[in-house]
């Protein structure tokens, strides 16, 4: 069953038309990823997903039920988790108080403070520090961690790995199979495509706010997504060297 | 013996001060703005309870155990309604519609009330007072003293060990991330004014028994507890504690000098820190 | 005006309006023909011209320092009160008190330096209670003089020989004088370089600085621009009414009123407070009969306005009709290349920095 339906959305920033016809869908287990240059309004569209940016036309539906005008704190506890683009930090919070705000209207599930803590050890030591001192890989972890916390029935990342040092990076994406297994689905947003090809079943690759290409990674030649990507309108000769 | 007698007045002055400033404090930590009605709404509790007092049966403590969660709920309500639509339309919305909410009150307590002086018949409490060698200590004033201590910690806790209160300074920090987690940004800020309104309401009692009162009452009290939360240090509430302390002494001094230069005294106290310690005496965000 | 000649189109940054010839005729008529009035009218109907006359320099003052300097106080009435003691000092040393208008303008411009030295340190809503704190020290202070009547206050010398029309009529004129130099002084002001200042300032403080705007010092002109306004505002007060009470004159009731019409004319616009003195003047004789249901009215108002009509009633008929007398703000005119030279006006396309 479909667990995230979004359909024909459209998302407005004032006159800019930031998202346009846009649709998906995430079925419970997935791992789905948003490819997309910078711009080309990946995080307008998971921020509307979210509930943070009410779109201006389509729906968003979640096991079936319409949440297409439901604030985002509501939101939330209908099954939806965002870790916003910059990780977003509670900055006069501590890390375990950052933590813990998961938990504020979290679902039952088998995410809590202490589960995320086995996950990150280090965060034990920390747990007093304030969040600013952290690292950015460990900005990110506490963001993740905050968002599981909620037990999400789908847990939206905005740029995973932006930021990161290769190492980190790697890490985190070998994060999302156990996410995976405690029966969250996952959306990420990604401008690091041969990550996002290594772990999604579908990508949908975003080019001014139209979804320009989408399918499962083994069906896409790097061509055509390279073209996607960057929006051009022959390969031919073009080999911009992107990803790693 | 003077000199130790008024600095026991000056304290427990200051104790009152302080209790009027937690509220003011709360709500500028969280919300970052400042309640222009605060000290007529201090003033409108103090009427509710003369008025219950007088036209029922009900004693004294029942009353006040009345009068406080009302005032909280009117916070609670004020935040939701009010305060939440011009928070969103900017600072200057704010502090023109608690501005405009300040003059409906007092006069609407003008035009209830008329111009004359109550003060709330505590019993023995109003005038008690117990000998300590050759200082007096009024009950009344230790009880005020006690409770501003009490009411200050109490929101000093709330937002560090509580999970509403740690809510309350994630959104404070980032409203829009915070209700990525659930949280409802104006119930919480309703709470921060629930919580506002209630210590100003007990407040108001407690000055309503210490002196006589009337309508017109609210800007001096709205004033001293800003200079309270200003001489100790904007965003602690420790500092607000002390910065009443000190404006209550300075008052009771100068009022053992001149009588007619008290309220002068105080200001020019704030001034002075403002011109030579503008971040207070214990600067510290608490909230 | 500079044209950017690097665009597809012609754009060039002008004065949003010529320099509103017809609104400067329309208002020196206006002037003129007020200024007839006590020759046609009776003391009755000039003596309240008097208090609107008042409510709109307040009114303009306090638009000039919170709409356009960003500085909310809630303490003008202390230059309302030191300008009315000034002319009762000069007039106790047996100046005309007429004369000494000039002087009590001119003394609360001076007492502005120190306090805003002192203001300054706080911010925003701080900002507002501070300057509170401030007006009541200048009460305070001033009732400590008993040559200035202590706390009950003390009526005017040197006007009682006076014939009362005479007398109210130049009150009259006097008022009227202020209240136009005023106006066309905030115009001045906001059109040369402190108005952009202060607009860039408003847009982005810390990019205004950067930049090299001399952001203290508009501001600072600004709030003794202001001081000066309200003194000669309470100067005329004192005139007026003959005797002067500490209470009445530092009431925080003045800044309310100032508060009360910028928001209902519209704030941040030269017209707002024009209007919004028109407004509250036919309010106040309509309710003045109620006493302080009066006030009530006035504060519901001002909450409603405040978080319903934020720009004012100007602010929206001059978005609705886009109609302006005192244009401060500037247009980018755009227009293709096709033949037409950029001087020639189009209808406007978008109007940069002239609203909060
Ligand atoms: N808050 C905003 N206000 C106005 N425009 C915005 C805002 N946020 C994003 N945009 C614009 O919307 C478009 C899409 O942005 P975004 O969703 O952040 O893209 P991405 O995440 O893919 O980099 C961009 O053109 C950006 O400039
Ligand atoms: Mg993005």
């Amino acid at each position: 069953m479909t667990l995230l339906e979004v359909q024909g959305l459209d998302v407005h920033h004032g006159q800019l038309h930031a998202v346009r016809d846009f649709s998906l869908a995430v079925d419970a287990g997935q791992t789905v990823a948003v490819i997309g240059a910078n711009g080309a309004g990946k995080s307008t569209l998971m921020r509307a997903i979210a509930g943070s940016h009410s779109p201006t036309r389509g729906s968003i539906t979640i096991n079936g039920a319409d949440v297409t005008r439901m604030p985002a704190h509501q939101r939330m506890r209908a099954g939806i988790c965002l870790v916003p683009e910059g990780r977003r930090l509670f900055k006069s919070l501590t890390v375990e108080e950052n933590l813990d705000t998961g938990a504020y209207r979290a679902a039952a599930g088998p995410w809590n403070v202490d589960a995320v803590m086995e996950l990150f050890p280090w965060m034990r030591e920390r747990a007093n520090q304030n969040s600013a001192s952290l690292s950015g890989g460990q900005q990110q972890a506490v963001a993740i961690g905050r968002a599981l916390i909620g037990n999400p029935k789908i847990l939206l990342i905005d740029e995973l790995s932006l930021g990161l040092a290769p190492a980190v990076v790697k890490q985190m994406y070998a994060l999302l199979p156990d996410i995976v297994a405690s029966g969250t689905a996952v959306l990420v947003v990604e401008q690091d495509v041969s990550q996002a090809l290594a772990a999604a079943d579908t990508v949908h690759c975003l080019l001014e706010g139209r979804d320009v290409l989408s399918g499962k990674p083994a069906d896409l030649s790097r061509a055509r997504i390279e073209q996607a990507y960057f929006g051009l309108t022959s390969a031919s000769g073009q080999t911009v060297g992107k990803g790693h | 013996m003077d000199f130790v007698n008024t600095l026991v007045q000056g304290v427990m002055l200051g104790g009152l001060y302080a209790l009027f400033a937690a509220g003011l404090s709360l709500m500028f930590g969280v919300m970052r703005m400042v309640n222009l009605a605060h000290g007529d709404l201090a003033v409108a509790a103090a009427y509710l309870v003369v008025v219950l007092l007088g036209s029922s049966f009900l004693p004294l403590w029942l009353v006040i155990l009345i009068a406080l969660p009302l005032f909280a709920l009117i916070g609670y309500a004020t935040q939701r309604g009010l305060f939440s639509r011009s928070l969103k339309a900017g600072p200057l919305s704010t502090l023109l519609v608690t501005f405009g909410l300040s003059i409906i009150v007092q006069n609407g307590l003008l035009q209830a009330f008329s111009a004359d002086t109550r003060t709330i018949d505590f019993g023995a409490l109003n005038t008690g007072a117990f000998r300590l060698g050759p200082i007096s200590v009024s009950y009344l004033g230790l009880l005020t003293l006690a409770l501003a201590v009490a009411v200050i910690a109490g929101v000093q806790l709330f937002p560090s060990r509580t999970r509403t209160g740690r809510m309350m300074r994630a959104v404070s920090d980032d409203a829009d991330t915070a209700s990525l987690v659930g949280a409802n940004s104006r119930h919480l800020y309703a709470i921060a004014t629930a919580i506002a309104f209630g210590t100003v309401a007990l407040a108001g009692i407690m000055s309503g028994a210490r002196s006589s009162f009337d309508p017109s009452m609210g800007p001096a009290q709205l004033i001293f507890a800003f200079e309270a939360v200003v001489i100790g240090g904007l965003g602690s509430l420790g500092g607000t504690l002390a910065g009443g302390a000190v404006l209550g002494l300075t008052q009771a001094f100068a009022a053992q000098i001149d009588p007619s230069s008290t309220l002068l005294a105080g200001h020019l106290v704030f001034l002075a820190v403002l011109a030579f310690r503008p971040q207070g005496l214990i600067p510290q965000r608490a909230v | 005006m500079t044209t950017l000649e690097h665009l597809p189109f012609h754009a060039a940054v002008v004065r949003s309006g010529k320099a509103p010839k017809a609104t400067g005729g329309l208002l020196a008529a206006a002037v003129v023909i007020l200024a007839a009035l006590p020759y046609v009218a009776f003391t009755g109907a000039t003596s309240a011209m008097v208090t609107f006359f008042v409510l709109l320099i307040m009114a303009s003052m306090w638009n000039l320092l919170a709409g356009f300097g960003g500085m909310v106080s809630v303490g003008q009435q202390a230059y309302v009160g030191v300008g009315a003691y000034t002319v009762l000092a000069f007039a106790n040393l047996g100046m005309h008190p007429f004369l000494a208008l000039p002087l009590a303008a001119l003394t609360c411009a001076v007492f502005a330096i120190p306090t805003s030295w002192l203001a300054f340190r706080l911010r925003g809503d701080y900002f507002a209670v501070g300057t509170w704190v401030i007006a009541e020290v200048y009460r305070l202070v001033i009732i400590r003089f008993d040559s200035l009547g202590g706390a009950n206050g003390k009526s005017l010398p040197g006007l009682s020989g006076m014939d009362p029309v005479l007398r109210g009529a130049l009150t009259y004129w006097a008022a009227l004088a202020i209240a136009a130099l005023t106006v066309t002084g905030c115009y001045l002001l906001m059109r040369g370089r402190t108005g952009l200042a202060l607009t860039a300032v408003r847009d982005d403080e810390t990019a205004a600085r950067a930049n090299g705007v001399g952001v203290t010092w508009s501001k600072r002109l600004v709030y003794l621009v202001s001081a000066a306004g309200c003194g000669a505002a309470g100067g005329i007060l004192i005139i007026d009414s003959l005797s002067v009470q500490p209470n009445a004159i530092f009431s925080v009731q003045w800044s309310a009123y100032m508060i009360f019409i910028v928001i209902l004319g519209g704030i941040g616009y030269l017209e707002g407070p024009l209007l919004g003195a028109i407004v509250f003047f036919v309010l106040q004789q309509l309710l003045a009969g109620y006493g302080s249901w009066y006030l009530i009215i006035l504060g519901l108002i001002g909450v409603a306005g405040a978080v319903w009509l934020p720009h004012g009633l100007w602010g929206t008929i001059t978005r609705t009709t886009g109609l302006q007398l005192f244009p401060v703000g500037y247009l980018l005119r755009t227009e293709p290349v096709t033949g037409k030279t950029a001087g020639k006006t189009t209808s406007p396309k978008r109007r940069i920095g002239s609203s909060t």
